[in-house]
């Protein structure tokens, strides 16, 4: 068929050194900078750097010409709130590296290290769109709530080459709310005590390293490694990513980010439609999954499909995400942003909380999230709405290198699909 | 290997599964008297709500039996379907409501639940109650007694157009236990929601699950092996159980009669074709497993749950007749499901099978129109050439087959219970949201009418929003 020739056209014409001029023309462009949205745009690409863009640029006579009628052209998505690159099967122990039971590894585990560039699930996601993702670790809890910080995430890229950390250690990992009171004892006072004493004794570590490490001055709970990666933290350089869900804790955790001067994200906060207004006049963004919208637990009674276009509403800079953890369902973000937009959420809006939100959130909106000449290509072409699953990319690049569109499931269905009549 | 349990259930004495609901209430003495078995005991109290007659008009209808209808008409009348066509006119008395520019489908119907018998909030202990992982073997359980109709799961579903569901028990042994039918009314007990007539299924479970559980207590199963082995057990003695049942009620209900036993009574009611086996099976070689067993014993798998890997013997399930309800996107979490691609329920449609796309997830079932849009989506990215008017049999006629039901629902057909979802957009798009949905022509939902929502007494006062 068609698709299938055009699928292995495209898989034979991939150049991973990128030496050469492209030029995708007649697409709609989410261009997802101050420019807007061109109607029927081109952009050339040459060398894997997007050279021009827009609606009267001319093909250079030197270009491969991608035809993309009818087709959108998008950033790379990113996937927030993810653990691609560090799992292959969830089940299987060894094959994960989201998340460490390590009592003198909370804070200080950087899942930057020790990821999987070759691990399959990376061209199953791009196959959705994802160029990049936010992979956050997770909390072991298997031996029972015990640690207080998560650790750090890193962004990463796809393009499944050894350098795949786009940035390290980008933000730090704490689950509020009911979790948090569970780490801390059982209460949530007790979550919020325990973190005012973690930044305390981290400040004081922060002041005098010299008689922490002669064993002097005063006794400090975490270990070295934990202590130096919460000083960013506590001194506002490193965002926190706060997992919270009632409307209370968001409040709790809003005030106490402001006492502290931490600078904080809000991850899940379902009933974060509630405190809208505080989390727009607090300029914190929010990290939601818009198909959350079930009272999964006593902290959730108030989730609704339409958080995110509430949030949106209130001026809040929402990330989405679908589901904590996210790699073998990567697949589904962009289901998710069209969800929220069935929900309230302009189209725009939706696909900006997959692309240029994730990246200015996470610090990296000078490489990727948007479409801009200058820039390494970081973009999929759609053969339609990207939001809609029965679109699918046509061609895809992960920063400046243009990627096949296969993976594994692809090459087993070929393996067991009979000839098509 | 030792098999405990099933050496304690060979030691029970057994009783049998003949005669059905006592004619009358009558109590008679218990000593010499011929036992009658209740095949019935929690009946259906389902009422169809009020049913008006009702005419969809100039909407793209999807029949779910091979249809799609431009400007069509879908009339409802005494909760059943009168008729389906292009441009139909509509009879006198019959409220019109217009339909121009939505689509109209079935009822959704999903094969594979959990709702109400582990209940939203998801998170409480109080409210999981759908896993008996006490025995390997827990045939005697059933579901229905750990439905809770007042899981705010069940509004949200019928919100997303979910006319009716399978609810099952866990996977996390051999034999889980009965499944129930639901049709998705607001109702305070179960038996108001028990679909009339509906077939009981029997939960198998295959695979990673079983042996987990049990090898981690250090009893079998530990292995695949020990899987089957447990299988086998328990169909000898079923077998060994009807046969009792079956002598005692062709020597005229004399003497002695055999004692029941649950357990042995559901897989009795397998093995005389009453009941369906509903088989939770992700891999290929154990589905061909699996066939084998039914051979072995006598009984028709009608089934398999997940199948991530029926694409690989699509053919065989295909000639076998046995459905394959599963997702387009869930892969990788296990190793049986390493190797699960989005084209599965294509794969087996295109080889004649009955495909079904289900959820197995109380969000998932919101939206089962945007899976099978996803798996057919993969479809056409391969270039199998699927309509979305068989696509929509995915989630309507052929869950309907798989739970028993499809003489009554699933597709919109003359005659059919009147179960509809008027969609504001063609439901494989992401936009698509079910606006009125109506059960036997009773109306359930309607977005313009905040009565039809959030039914759920546990919602009732909460800090939380209408969404």
């Amino acid at each position: 068929m068609t698709r299938r020739f055009a699928a292995l056209a495209a898989l034979l014409l991939a150049t991973p050194a990128s030496a050469e001029t492209i030029a995708i023309v007649d697409a709609r462009l989410m261009t997802m900078t101050g420019a807007g949205e061109v109607e029927r745009g081109t952009i050339v690409i040459r060398d894997g750097r997007i050279v021009a863009l827009g609606a009267d640029v001319a093909v250079p006579s030197d270009a491969r010409v991608i035809d993309g009628r009818g087709g959108v052209v998008t950033p790379g998505f990113i996937q927030a709130d993810s653990t691609l690159g560090a799992v292959e099967v969830s089940q299987v122990p060894a094959s994960a590296d989201r998340a460490t039971h390590s009592a003198a590894i909370s804070a200080g585990f950087d899942i930057s290290l020790g990821l999987n560039p070759d691990s399959i699930l990376l061209p199953v996601s791009r196959l959705a769109g994802i160029t990049h993702a936010v992979t956050t670790p997770l909390y072991d809890d298997r031996r029972g709530r015990a640690l207080q910080f998560a650790g750090q995430a890193a962004v990463i890229d796809l393009a499944q080459r050894p350098q795949m950390v786009t940035r390290p250690r980008a933000a730090m990992v704490l689950e509020m709310g009911e979790g948090g009171a569970e780490r801390a004892g059982g209460a949530r006072s007790s979550a919020i005590v325990q973190l005012r004493a973690t930044l305390a004794d981290v400040r004081h570590f922060a002041a005098h390293r010299a008689a922490y490490d002669r064993g002097e001055g005063r006794p400090q709970p975490l270990s070295r490694v934990d202590l130096e990666a919460l000083v960013p933290v506590a001194q506002g350089r490193m965002p926190l990513i706060v997992r919270v869900d009632r409307a209370s804790d968001i409040r709790e955790v809003i005030a106490l980010a402001r006492e502290e001067k931490l600078r904080i994200i809000l991850d899940g906060a379902e009933e974060g439609g509630r405190v809208a207004d505080a989390i727009s006049a607090a300029k914190v963004p929010v990290i939601l999954d818009p198909l959350a919208d079930l009272p999964r637990s006593f902290s959730e009674l108030g989730a609704t499909m339409e958080n995110a276009a509430r949030l949106h509403a209130a001026g809040v800079t929402i990330v989405i995400k679908t589901g904590s953890g996210v790699a073998h369902r990567a697949r589904e973000l962009r289901y998710g942003a069209g969800n929220a937009v069935a929900w309230g959420l302009p189209h725009d809006a939706a696909v900006a909380a997959i692309t240029i939100n994730p990246a200015r959130v996470f610090g990296v909106a000078d490489r990727i999230g948007t479409l801009e000449a200058g820039r390494a290509a970081d973009l999929v072409l759609w053969n339609g709405d990207p939001l809609e699953p029965l679109s699918q990319p046509q061609a895809l690049f992960v920063e400046g290198s243009e990627k096949p569109l296969t993976a594994r499931p692809l090459e087993l269905r070929d393996r067991y699909m009979p000839p098509l009549p | 290997m030792r098999h405990a349990a099933l050496v304690l259930l060979a030691a029970t004495a057994l009783a049998g599964c003949a005669a059905s609901r006592p004619p009358q209430p009558a109590p008679a003495p218990v000593a010499d008297t011929a036992p009658t078995i209740d095949r019935d005991p929690y009946p259906s109290t389902y009422h169809a709500p009020a049913a008006d007659r009702v005419a969809l008009v100039g909407a793209t209808v999807l029949t779910a039996a091979g249809d799609e209808i431009a400007n069509g008409t879908v009339l409802m009348e005494g909760g059943k379907i009168a008729a389906v066509g292009a441009s139909l006119a509509v009879p006198d008395g019959y409220r019109a409501v217009d339909a121009r520019g939505k689509w109209v489908t079935p009822g959704v119907i999903d094969a594979h639940s959990h709702l109400g018998a582990w209940a939203q909030p998801e998170s409480v202990d109080a409210h999981n109650d759908v896993n008996e992982m006490t025995d390997p073997n827990t045939a005697q359980v059933w579901v229905e007694h750990s439905v809770w109709p007042q899981d705010p799961g069940f509004d949200a579903a019928r919100e997303a157009g979910v006319t009716a569901m399978m609810i099952l028990p866990g996977s996390g042994n051999l034999f889980g236990g009965r499944s129930v039918t639901l049709k998705n009314v607001p109702s305070v007990t179960m038996q108001g929601m028990k679909f009339p007539g509906a077939p009981y299924g029997l939960k198998i479970a295959c695979g990673e699950n079983p042996k987990r559980v049990y090898g981690a207590k250090g009893r079998s199963p530990a292995t695949r092996m020990g899987n089957v082995a447990g299988y086998r057990k328990a169909w000898i003695d079923a077998q060994d159980y009807a046969r009792r049942w079956d002598k005692w009620e062709t020597a005229g209900r004399t003497g002695e009669a055999p004692k029941r036993d649950l357990q042995l009574e559901t897989l009795a009611g397998v093995l005389k074709g009453e009941i369906l086996v509903q088989n939770h099976c992700y891999r290929a070689d154990e589905m061909a497993n699996m066939i084998d067993i039914s051979r072995e014993f006598g009984f028709k798998i009608r089934t398999f749950h997940h199948a991530n890997e029926a694409y690989k013997i699509a053919p065989l399930l295909a000639k076998e007749d046995i459905c394959v309800a599963t997702w387009a996107s869930w892969w990788g979490y296990k190793m049986e499901v390493y190797d699960a691609i989005e084209e599965n329920a294509a794969l087996v449609h295109a080889a004649g099978g009955c495909a079904i796309i289900h959820s197995d997830d109380p969000i998932l079932i919101q939206r089962l129109n945007q899976e099978a849009a996803a798996a057919l989506s993969a479809a056409w990215r391969a270039g199998i050439r699927i309509s979305k008017a068989d696509a929509i049999r995915w989630f309507t006629a052929n869950p309907a087959k798989a739970l028993g039901i499809a003489d009554r629902v699933g597709t919109l057909e003359p005659g059919k219970n009147a179960d509809v979802v008027l969609w504001s957009h063609d439901p494989f798009s992401i936009y698509a949201r079910a606006e009125k949905v109506w059960i036997d022509g009773g109306i359930v939902l309607d977005r313009t009418d905040a009565r039809y929502r959030r039914h759920s007494d546990f919602l009732l006062g909460q800090s939380g929003e209408t969404k």
